[in-house]
C-alpha cells in the first residue's frame, strides 16, 4: 500500500465505471459481554462501499451507528463480542488478531471523530500526532513526516501550516480542528474514511465547510466513506447510498435520493418528517413519539413496532430486510406512497 | 495547587467546594451497609475501649520499670513482650493509645469548631475571608510537624503544646472545607428566603448553615482525627511532643528504635496500633465521603 | 510564562510569611520569657537583662516586628545562640541534605506511584489491581517515622544491605550516598507513593475513556504508543499535582526521618535548636523550610507548565 495521495484522473472516478468494492459488511452483530451475559447492541447489519462512493448510517443517537463504525475499526471495546464477516479490499479482516487489525488502522481506514477538541490530543502539539502517525505507518523520517504532514494542512485548506503543526488543539477554532482531524485520517492514503458525524459539532457555516472539504477529498482520493448522520438532509445532498439503523438493526438500505424521496419503512419517514425541509410546502413537523428503547429492552419482533402507528399483530414477529420497490426495509407493512 | 496533605491524605480526591447530596435514608443505616465502614467502625470502636478500658485489662503502672524482665519476648506471660526497661508492652500500647487517641479527639474537636465558626464567617463576610484564606494558604503548604517543632521550643514539650499546635495547623484545612460549603449554601434558595424575611444571623447558621455543612464536616473530622494521631505520635516520637513522662504510641516509640536489633517487637505493637488507628480512620473518611457524596462515589 | 510564573510566586508569599508570623508570635507573645528560657535557671538577672536587649525583646512588639521584617527581606536572623554565628551561615550546612532527601524521596515515590498506578489500571479489576489498591489503602496510613523503623529492621540490621544511620553526602560517591539516601527517602516516600499510585490509577482510567486514545489507536500507533505516550502525558498531570502538594509534607517528614537516621539535615537542625532553646536559628530554620517549599513548589508548577501547554495561555 502506497500513500500517495495524487487525485485520480477524473474519468477512473466517473459513476459509470464498475468501481471497485472497499468495504463489506456481513452479517455484522456486535453484543457486550457483562456480568449477566451477551448485551445485544447490533444485530445483523450488512451493507457494501465501493470505492469514491459515500454510503450513510443515518439513525437516532443510541442505534448502534457509531459502534457499527468502532466493529468495522476494530476499536471496539475489550468486552464486544462481534460475529459477521467483514471484508476490506478483498480481504476479510473480521477474522485477523488485534495486532493485525491495528495495523490496518490509519494505513487503509482513516476515522474522523464527532468532536475534534476531545479527539486530538490536548497538550501534543498538532505536529506531533501527525507525525507520530505518519513515521509509524509509512516508516517516514521526522524531517519527511513534518513535510508531508504540512503538505496535508495545506491540502485541508489551513493557512500557515508550518505554524499550525507547533501548535495546540485549544488553539485553533473548531473548523480548523475539525480539518486537521481529516488530515490526520488521510495522512497515511486510506481507503475507506468512517466519519462519525463530523459536523455535529460545529457552527452552522463551518458545518457545509466541513461537508464540501469531505466531497472533495473523496472525489480526489476516491476514497470510500461511510458516514455516520442522524440528518438526513446531509444525507441526500452528500451520499449516493444510505443505511438507516433503528435499534441495532438496518431498517432500510438503499440510494439516499430514493430513500429521501420516498422512504419504505415508517421509521425512514419519520426521521425526514421529522426534519425541516425547505421544498416540499409542509408547514409542519412530525415528530416521531416515544424514544428508541435501551438496549436490552428491544421488544420481540419489530423493533420500530411500539412507536409505529402502522403495526399490527403479524409485527411482533421480527420482519426480514427485503427488496420493497427500489428499496430494501424490514417491515411487514412499507409505505407504498411512491410518486 | 496550594493544598497540602500535611494533614488528610485524601483530600485531593475529595475538593473543597463540593456540593454533598444527601438522600433520604440515615447515614448510619448506609453506614451498616457499607462493609469498609463497618470494618473501620469495628476497628475504631475495638481500640477505644481498650484505650478507655486499659485500666481493667492493664491493671498496674504501665511505666512501671521491672530490670529484672527486660526484652522477653511475646508470650503467654507479656502477650507483646517487654522493652529495655522491662515495662510490658502490652500496658504501654493499652495506655498508650488512651493519650494518642484523647489528643486526637480533642483536637478534632477543638479544630473542627473553630473551623465552622471561622469558616462560617468567612463565608458570609468577604474582607474576613480574603485575610483567612490567605493564612490557610500559608500554613496548609506548610509542615505541621515544623511549626508545632517550634512551638515545642517556645512554649516547651508538654500535652497542651501539642494540642495547641496541632489544632491550629489542623484547622486550617477544615476551614477551607466549611467555607467551600457555606459558600454553596449561601447560594440556597432557602437561605436566600429566610434573609429577606429577617432570619437573625446566629439563626440562620444553626437552623440551615449548620446542618448544611454537617456532611463534609463528618469526612472531614475523620480526616483530622487521623492526622491528629499521627501529629501526636511524630512530635512525641522527636521528643517534641507530650514530653517523657507520660505515655503515648510514639513516646513508647522513641525509646525503642535504640533495641531495634535484640527486641523488634517493641517497635512493632506500638506501630501497629498506631497504624491500625490510622487506617480506620481514613477508611471511614473514605466511606463515609462514598456515602455522603455519591457524586465523588462514582469517580472512584 | 513568566506571567504565569509571577503568579504562582505570589500565590506562594504566604506559604513563607504565614509560619513565619506565627512563630513571631508565638515566641514574643507566649507567657514566659525567653530570654530566661534560653539561658537556664543560673542566669543572673543582668545576664537575662542583656540577652533581651541583645534580641531586642525589651522593645515594644511593633517595634520589633519592624525590625523583625527587616531581618527576613535581608537574610539577617541574627547570630545563634549555641553556634555563635550568624544564622544565614549555619542553614546551608544542613538545607542542602533536607532538599536532596525530599527530592530523592519524591523521585521514588513517583516512579513507584505511576508504575504500581500504571499496572493497577491496565489490569483493571484483577487479583493484581486489588493487591494494588489495598497495598496503597496500606501505604497511606503508614507513619512515615514507624516503617522507617521497619525498613532498618529488615534491611539493615537483618539484611545488612544497608548501614543503619549515617549521611555519605554525594561528593562522598554516588554509591555511597545512595547507600545512605535510599532507606531514609524510601520511608519519606511512602505515603506519597501509595498516594501518587491510587491517583496515577483512577487518572488512567479516567484518560483510557478519552476520545483522543481512540483516535491514537484509530491512526493505526501501536498500544504502547498509545499508552506510553498519548495517555500518559495527560494520566501524569494529577499525579505531578501531588508531587507539587507533597513538598509541604516531604519537608514535614524529613524532621523525623534525619532523626532516626541521624542525617544533618535542617529538621534535625531544628529539633536540636528546639532543645537547646536556640531561638534564632528555630526562626531561621523556619524561614529555610519556607523557603525551599517555596523553590520546589515553584519547579513544580514550572514542569507543570512545560507538560501542559494550556496552562501556558491562561
Amino acid at each position: 500500500m502506497t500513500a500517495h495521495i495524487t487525485p485520480l484522473p477524473a474519468e477512473t472516478v466517473s459513476p459509470g465505471a464498475a468501481r471497485k468494492t472497499v468495504l463489506e459488511v456481513e452479517n455484522l452483530s456486535l453484543a457486550f459481554r457483562n456480568a449477566d451475559g451477551l448485551l445485544p447492541i447490533v444485530t445483523d447489519v450488512s451493507f457494501a462501499i465501493a470505492e469514491g462512493e459515500a454510503v450513510a448510517l443515518v439513525g437516532e443517537s443510541g442505534c448502534g451507528k457509531s459502534i457499527t463504525a468502532s466493529a468495522i475499526m476494530g476499536i471496539a471495546p475489550d468486552n464486544a463480542e462481534i460475529a459477521g464477516n467483514i471484508t476490506l479490499n478483498g480481504t476479510v479482516i473480521s477474522a485477523l488478531p488485534p495486532k493485525d487489525r491495528r495495523r490496518l488502522c490509519g494505513r487503509h481506514m482513516g476515522f474522523i471523530f464527532q468532536e475534534p477538541m476531545t479527539a486530538l490530543h490536548p497538550t501534543l502539539s498538532i505536529g506531533r500526532q501527525m507525525t507520530d502517525t505518519l513515521r509509524h505507518n509509512l516508516g517516514l523520517s521526522h524531517k519527511d513526516a513534518t513535510d508531508r504532514a504540512a503538505e496535508l494542512l495545506d491540502r485541508v485548506g489551513i493557512p500557515r501550516a508550518r505554524d499550525i503543526l507547533r501548535g495546540y488543539v485549544h488553539e485553533l477554532s473548531g473548523g480548523m480542528r475539525q480539518r486537521v482531524m481529516i488530515a490526520l485520517a488521510i495522512s497515511c492514503g486510506p481507503s475507506l474514511i468512517i466519519a462519525d458525524e463530523p459536523t455535529t459539532a460545529l457552527d452552522v457555516t463551518i458545518q457545509a465547510q466541513v461537508l464540501d472539504l469531505l466531497e472533495d477529498m473523496r472525489r480526489e482520493l476516491n476514497l470510500a466513506m461511510l458516514f455516520i448522520t442522524h440528518d438526513l438532509e446531509v444525507v441526500g445532498d452528500f451520499c449516493e447510498k444510505a443505511v438507516v439503523m433503528y435499534a441495532g438493526d438496518v431498517v432500510e438500505r438503499g440510494f439516499s435520493a430514493d430513500i429521501v424521496r420516498s422512504p419504505a419503512h415508517p421509521y425512514a419517514r419519520g426521521l425526514i418528517d421529522a426534519v425541516p425541509a425547505h421544498d416540499d410546502g409542509r408547514t409542519r413537523l412530525t415528530p416521531i413519539l416515544g424514544t428508541v428503547p435501551p438496549v436490552g429492552q428491544w421488544p420481540e419482533g419489530c423493533r420500530f413496532a411500539p412507536r409505529c402507528g402502522r403495526a399490527d399483530a403479524q409485527c411482533r414477529t421480527r420482519p426480514s430486510l427485503e427488496r420493497h420497490g427500489v428499496t430494501d426495509a424490514r417491515c411487514w407493512h412499507p409505505l407504498e406512497d411512491r410518486p | 495547587m496550594s493544598m497540602t496533605q500535611a494533614t488528610s491524605p485524601d483530600r485531593l480526591a475529595g475538593g473543597d467546594e463540593e456540593s454533598f447530596v444527601t438522600t433520604n435514608k440515615p447515614v448510619w443505616q448506609r453506614l451498616v451497609a457499607n462493609p469498609t465502614a463497618m470494618t473501620s467502625i469495628i476497628l475504631l470502636v475495638v481500640l477505644a475501649l481498650s484505650a478507655v478500658l486499659a485500666p481493667l485489662l492493664a491493671p498496674g503502672n504501665p511505666l512501671k520499670v521491672s530490670p529484672a524482665d527486660r526484652f522477653i519476648p511475646p508470650g503467654a506471660e507479656h502477650y507483646f513482650g517487654t522493652d529495655n526497661l522491662g515495662r510490658d508492652m502490652f500496658n504501654m500500647v493499652l495506655h498508650g493509645g488512651r493519650t494518642s487517641l484523647f489528643v486526637g479527639l480533642v483536637v478534632t474537636a477543638i479544630s473542627m469548631s473553630v473551623a465552622v465558626v471561622l469558616g462560617a464567617i468567612s463565608g458570609f463576610y468577604r474582607q474576613v475571608d480574603m485575610v483567612l484564606m490567605r493564612i490557610v494558604d500559608g500554613l496548609m503548604a506548610f509542615p505541621g510537624i515544623v511549626l508545632a517543632t517550634a512551638a515545642a521550643a517556645i512554649m516547651g514539650p508538654s500535652m497542651s503544646t501539642v494540642i495547641t499546635s496541632l489544632s491550629i495547623v489542623l484547622v486550617a484545612p477544615s476551614l477551607r472545607v466549611v467555607r467551600g460549603q457555606v459558600l454553596v449554601v449561601r447560594e440556597l434558595q432557602m437561605i436566600e428566603a429566610a434573609r429577606s424575611v429577617g432570619v437573625p444571623t446566629l439563626r440562620l447558621f444553626t437552623r440551615y448553615i449548620l446542618p448544611a455543612v454537617s456532611s463534609p464536616i463528618l469526612v472531614q473530622a475523620s480526616f483530622i482525627f487521623s492526622a491528629a494521631v499521627l501529629g501526636e505520635a511524630g512530635l512525641s516520637f522527636i521528643g517534641v511532643g507530650i514530653g517523657p513522662k507520660e505515655l503515648s504510641w510514639g513516646n513508647a516509640l522513641t525509646e525503642a528504635r535504640n533495641y531495634i536489633a535484640q527486641a523488634p517487637w517493641i517497635v512493632l505493637f506500638p506501630g501497629l496500633a498506631l497504624m491500625l488507628t490510622i487506617l480506620a480512620l481514613n477508611l471511614l473518611g473514605d466511606s463515609l465521603r462514598d456515602i455522603l457524596d455519591p457524586r465523588l462515589a462514582r469517580r472512584r | 510564562m513568566l506571567r504565569y510564573l509571577g503568579k504562582r510566586f505570589l500565590l506562594i508569599l504566604p506559604t513563607i510569611f504565614v509560619p513565619l508570623i506565627l512563630v513571631f508570635l508565638l515566641l514574643r507573645l507566649s507567657p514566659g520569657d525567653p530570654a530566661g528560657m534560653m539561658l537556664g535557671d543560673q542566669a543572673t538577672a543582668e545576664q537575662i537583662a542583656a540577652l533581651r536587649n541583645q534580641l531586642g525583646l525589651d522593645q515594644p512588639i511593633w517595634v520589633q516586628f519592624l525590625f523583625w521584617i527587616r531581618g527576613i527581606v535581608t537574610l539577617d536572623l541574627g547570630n545563634s545562640i549555641f553556634f555563635r554565628e550568624p544564622v544565614m551561615q549555619i542553614i546551608p550546612r544542613y538545607a542542602g541534605v533536607t532538599i536532596l532527601l525530599a527530592v530523592v524521596a519524591l523521585a521514588l515515590a513517583v516512579l513507584i506511584g505511576v508504575t504500581l498506578g500504571l499496572i493497577s489500571a491496565m489490569n483493571r479489576n484483577k487479583p493484581i489491581d486489588r493487591g494494588v489498591v489495598t497495598a496503597a489503602v496500606l501505604g497511606i496510613s503508614l507513619p512515615e517515622f514507624w516503617f522507617a523503623l521497619l525498613l532498618i529492621f529488615v534491611f539493615a540490621v537483618t539484611l545488612r544491605w544497608f548501614p543503619v544511620a549515617g549521611y555519605n553526602p554525594p561528593t562522598a560517591g554516588l554509591i555511597a550516598f545512595g547507600a545512605t539516601i535510599f532507606l531514609p527517602a524510601l520511608a519519606l516516600g511512602v505515603r506519597q507513593s501509595a498516594l501518587m499510585t491510587r491517583m496515577m490509577r483512577s487518572s488512567m482510567l479516567d484518560v483510557l475513556n478519552e476520545p483522543y486514545i481512540t483516535t491514537a489507536r484509530a491512526q493505526g500507533l501501536p498500544e504502547s504508543t498509545v499508552i506510553g505516550r498519548y495517555a500518559m502525558r495527560t494520566a501524569a498531570m494529577p499525579v505531578i499535582t501531588v508531587a507539587g502538594l507533597s513538598a509541604g509534607y516531604l519537608l514535614g517528614g524529613a524532621v523525623t526521618i534525619e532523626i532516626i537516621f541521624a542525617l544533618p539535615g535542617l529538621g534535625r537542625m531544628l529539633v536540636e535548636a528546639v532543645g537547646r532553646r536556640d531561638y534564632p536559628l528555630v526562626e531561621g530554620g523556619v524561614l529555610a523550610i519556607s523557603l525551599v517549599l517555596a523553590v520546589l513548589n515553584l519547579v513544580i508548577d514550572l514542569i507543570y507548565a512545560i507538560l501542559d501547554p494550556r496552562i501556558r495561555y491562561q
